[in-house]
């Protein structure tokens, strides 16, 4: 039973990262038509900054903000440098191009920052809370994880739903043309698109590194479950995507307590190819008539 | 024979694609016994190491050049036939004759790669790119998984065959040379290399590879031609997957190991590369590609230690050249890749220049 | 006044539009007129800056519009209502609007909701609904309730009768008619349907092959048998 909750609760902290990470690549692919795979070398890239400066003795909080904003610059100059020139163009330039980038930025990191793990620091307690003499799985920093991601979604809503800034992005992203016609800049709205997304995307790199080791690729994993999620809720919903997070996260949990952490990927991949030969367009729509 | 038989010979001979290939496969082989046999030792590594990912780098360009499907995921499909030739090859006192070994590698590679290919045939674009990549992340943890059989994390060390005796006299014969492990190791790689060459050249030029670039150019156009679009989509990821699979047993023994930390998503990553910058589509440029993964690594590592770089932050500039690689050829190929390939093809099935490819150009 | 001259567009070698010049009065309705392929749609692309002329000039009270950014139109009181509608069918109804006021130089206040809404009744009912469930002519009163919240001098309407029954292209028509009657709008309308055009028009345009081979009086070009039978189809 403990071991079931366990499991549950540790699944759950892991879903809330996913589905971060989920959403912010159904952000890129929802106003450019972009899966973002370099999304992982980029929330990696942005945790070592956060790195440098907790070990240059500053607080965990300014490495934090400092990772978040390095997000937000880094997203917004690679959209408008390297991804603008093949936006519209046929999508295997685009995806080519993104893991172009996802093996510079590896690269780029493993030279200034060296290839070997590193630990990363936890601005919160690491033990479970203990209840009537019975730890749960529940730390203090699952705890912080659950909450900010959940901060960070109810922003986005707010954004999103109540600004006229998140109406234009959202606008952008359905229709360029009717959005230019009635005086959208386009253009501005796919690069804050793609910032903000790189901002969501390191977060979760910063939640996942928490009180763990860090490397050049410990992201790559997460790209997958990340995408993973994010085509079980349809790719194109930022609501569904962190439904799918959570799912998976809880679902991989119970695959890595009760058959074997190695398989976890492969669970992933088993996932990812029942959902898109059965439910091609997510878990939640009405229509599967959607070419993916 | 008059020169005018003699001339009408050459030309049969050039225009049934066949025997054209095959011809060029005989000269290849005859310019691979030429370099191995007046290099180092060392070089004589390198050589089978460039075998080796050639064979891949041709599958996936089939693949993705000729097909238009993506994989991430050939890494791990050369781990598959890496881990079989291993699993064959590993502690037994009287192994299974090489030929054996590699074919099994290849078949059951096949199988994994007919699986996959099922399931990437209904996918497309983003879709295909991100199934692959989980293929690509999730296979270590496989041999980690069954750590028993495979080795775990430190995998499993192979015993390289000797030289069959008639091999080593063949080669005595022709070079008056003796045939040292490595140097076996090089001729086992560069023939498999040849034998798929060849084999990917005739079905690239046969009824097979036109209704791969059928299905490439145009998915609706070639369903309504007739063609099954799934079957041809799968039979080309099962033709690359058998590349692979080969391309894996011959890394196995040129490494001596087969081990989870050798197939990482960079090797993926870097086949693909490979493809991209040897032209998609065209298996000379898969070698060109392969020859670049080979020798450009030592080459930059080299320039790196000499700029003050320490020898762990040299190591990284080959893979930062292969991602600003892939990053330059699509930004500055404002046709766009698909549009690049196609005026490749175009120029090439003109009629005046033959299909290009390695043994080909060796001709010309 | 919008006034358009000597307007030319090509597509590579090929010229949509080759030195087209017209006024479009103020508080008139101006029928763009001709057969597919006349360049119709092609004008209007080009006055709302969504493709660049190679020459000419659209002035919109003293100033230059050709070469400005699509995106700059509304702020300067140019809407355009696109053929197919444009009709943005994943956000609500008033979101719809919401955005169509965003390109103004002010902001829009409750009181464009309203005005929009007391002339569309229809689109009240219906304001938090996603437009995807809206009929054609629902979209068609929708866009151009958008265009309005940006308070244009010009409204450019393309094809807003296609796919509508003859009873809403009616209502669509008379509704454009008291828009630029009451409030002063120049209406360019580019219209397949060229017998229901020039029946609310007060000017006619004819256009072949991207040039302008008639222009006069609605009712006279409605009158000219031989232009009708050449041009217009009726």
């Amino acid at each position: 039973m403990q071991q079931l909750l366990t499991t549950f609760l540790t699944g759950l902290t892991l879903g809330m990262v996913y589905a971060a990470f989920a959403l912010a690549l159904v952000l890129i692919w929802r106003s450019t038509r972009i899966v973002n795979f370099a999304q992982a070398p980029m929330a990696m890239i942005t945790t070592y900054v956060a790195l440098v400066i907790v070990d240059a003795g500053m607080s965990y909080w300014i490495g934090f903000a400092a990772a978040l904003l390095s997000g937000l610059v880094l997203g917004a100059v690679i959209e408008r440098v390297v991804i603008r020139p093949v936006e519209g163009k046929p999508e295997i330039n685009a995806i080519i191009l993104t893991l172009g980038l996802f093996v510079v930025i590896h690269a780029v990191a493993a030279i200034i920052f060296g290839s070997g793990f590193r630990s990363f620091p936890a601005p919160f307690g690491l033990r479970g809370f203990e209840a009537g003499g019975v730890t749960i799985a529940l730390t203090g920093f699952a705890v912080f994880t659950i909450c900010s991601v959940a901060v960070v979604m109810l922003l986005l809503v707010a954004l999103f739903q109540h600004t006229d800034i998140g109406l234009k992005m959202r606008a952008s992203a359905f229709n360029q043309e009717v959005s230019r016609m009635l005086g959208v800049k386009v253009t501005r709205m796919l690069t804050l698109g793609w910032a903000l997304a790189a901002v969501v995307g390191s977060l979760s790199g910063l939640l996942i590194a928490g009180g763990s080791l860090v490397s050049p690729s410990y992201m790559d994993s997460v790209v997958v479950y990340g995408f993973v999620a994010a085509v079980l809720g349809g790719l194109d919903s930022p609501g569904g995507a962190v439904v799918g997070g959570l799912l998976l996260g809880v679902s991989l949990s119970f695959v890595s307590g009760y058959v074997g952490s190695d398989l976890v990927a492969l669970a992933s991949l088993a996932i990812l190819i029942v959902v898109l030969l059965v439910r091609p367009a997510g878990l939640f729509s009405h229509a599967t008539a959607r070419r993916v | 024979m008059s020169r005018v038989a003699f001339g009408s010979l050459i030309g049969h001979l050039r225009r049934t694609p066949l025997r054209r290939n095959l011809i060029g496969g005989l000269i290849g082989l005859v310019v691979v016994i030429l370099v191995l046999e007046s290099v180092s030792p060392f070089r004589q590594g390198q050589f089978a190491t460039m075998a080796y990912l050639g064979i891949a780098v041709g599958g996936l360009t089939v693949l993705t050049g000729l097909n238009g499907q993506l994989s991430l995921g050939h890494g791990a499909l050369m781990a598959v036939g890496a881990y079989t030739a291993a699993l064959m090859l590993h502690d037994v006192d009287k192994p299974l004759p090489l030929p054996v070994v590699m074919l099994l590698s290849v078949l059951v590679t096949v199988v994994v790669g007919a699986v996959v290919g099922v399931a990437a045939a209904r996918l497309h674009g983003p879709y295909i790119a991100g199934a692959t990549l989980a293929l690509a992340v999730a296979m270590p943890g496989i041999a980690s998984f069954f750590g028993d059989n495979l080795g775990g994390e430190q995998g499993l060390s192979v015993s390289t065959p000797e030289a069959p005796g008639w091999f080593a006299d063949a080669v005595y014969f022709l070079t008056a040379h003796d045939v040292t492990g490595t140097k076996y190791l090089a001729y086992v790689g560069w023939i498999g290399l040849i034998i798929s060459f060849v084999l990917l050249a005739n079905l690239s030029a046969s009824r097979v590879g036109r209704t791969w670039r059928a299905v490439r150019d145009d998915e609706a156009a070639a369903e309504l031609a007739g063609i099954n679009v799934g079957r041809a989509r799968v039979k080309a990821f099962v033709v690359s997957a058998a590349c692979a699979g080969l391309a894996g047993g011959v890394m196995a023994m040129v490494v001596r190991i087969a081990a989870p930390s050798g197939f990482p998503l960079t090797l993926s990553l870097s086949l693909l590369t490979a493809v991209v910058l040897g032209g998609l589509g065209s298996l000379f440029g898969a070698l060109i590609g392969a020859a670049l993964l080979t020798f450009l690594p030592q080459a930059v590592t080299g320039l790196g230690q000499s700029l003050g770089l320490g020898d762990l932050q040299s190591a990284q500039l080959a893979p930062l050249v292969y991602g600003l690689t892939l990053v330059l050829v699509i930004l500055l190929a404002p046709a766009g890749l698909v549009g690049t390939i196609r005026n490749a093809w175009r120029r090439r099935q003109s009629p005046d220049t033959a299909p290009i490819h390695p043994q080909q150009e060796a001709m010309q | 006044m919008l006034d358009i001259r000597d307007l030319t567009t090509s597509f590579g070698p090929v010229k949509a539009l080759d030195g087209v010049t017209f006024t479009a009065p103020k508080g008139k309705i101006t029928a763009v007129l001709g057969a597919n392929g006349a360049g119709k749609t092609t004008l209007l692309r080009t006055v709302s800056g969504l493709i660049r002329p190679d020459r000419g000039s659209v002035h919109l009270d003293g100033q230059d519009l050709a070469r400005m950014p699509a995106e700059k139109m509304p702020g300067l009181g140019l809407a355009h209502v696109p053929e197919g509608r444009g009709v943005i069918t994943e956000l609500t109804v008033e979101e719809n609007l919401r955005l169509g006021g965003l390109g103004r130089a002010d902001r829009s206040r409750p009181a464009d909701f309203d005005r929009v809404y007391s002339i569309f009744p229809l689109l009240n009912d219906r304001r938090n609904a996603i437009a995807h469930v809206l009929s054609g002519g629902e979209r068609q009163m929708l866009v151009i309730g958008r265009a309005l919240m940006a308070e244009p001098k010009v409204l450019l309407l393309d094809e807003p009768s296609l796919g509508l029954a003859p009873r809403a292209v009616a209502q669509i028509f008379e509704l454009v008619r008291g828009l630029a009657e009451s409030e002063g709008l120049t209406v360019v309308l580019v219209e397949q349907n060229a017998r229901s055009a020039l029946s609310i028009a007060d000017i006619g345009v004819v256009l072949n092959l991207g040039r302008l081979v008639a222009q006069d009086e609605a009712t006279a070009l409605a009158a000219d048998e031989k232009l009708r039978h050449a041009y217009l189809g009726f």
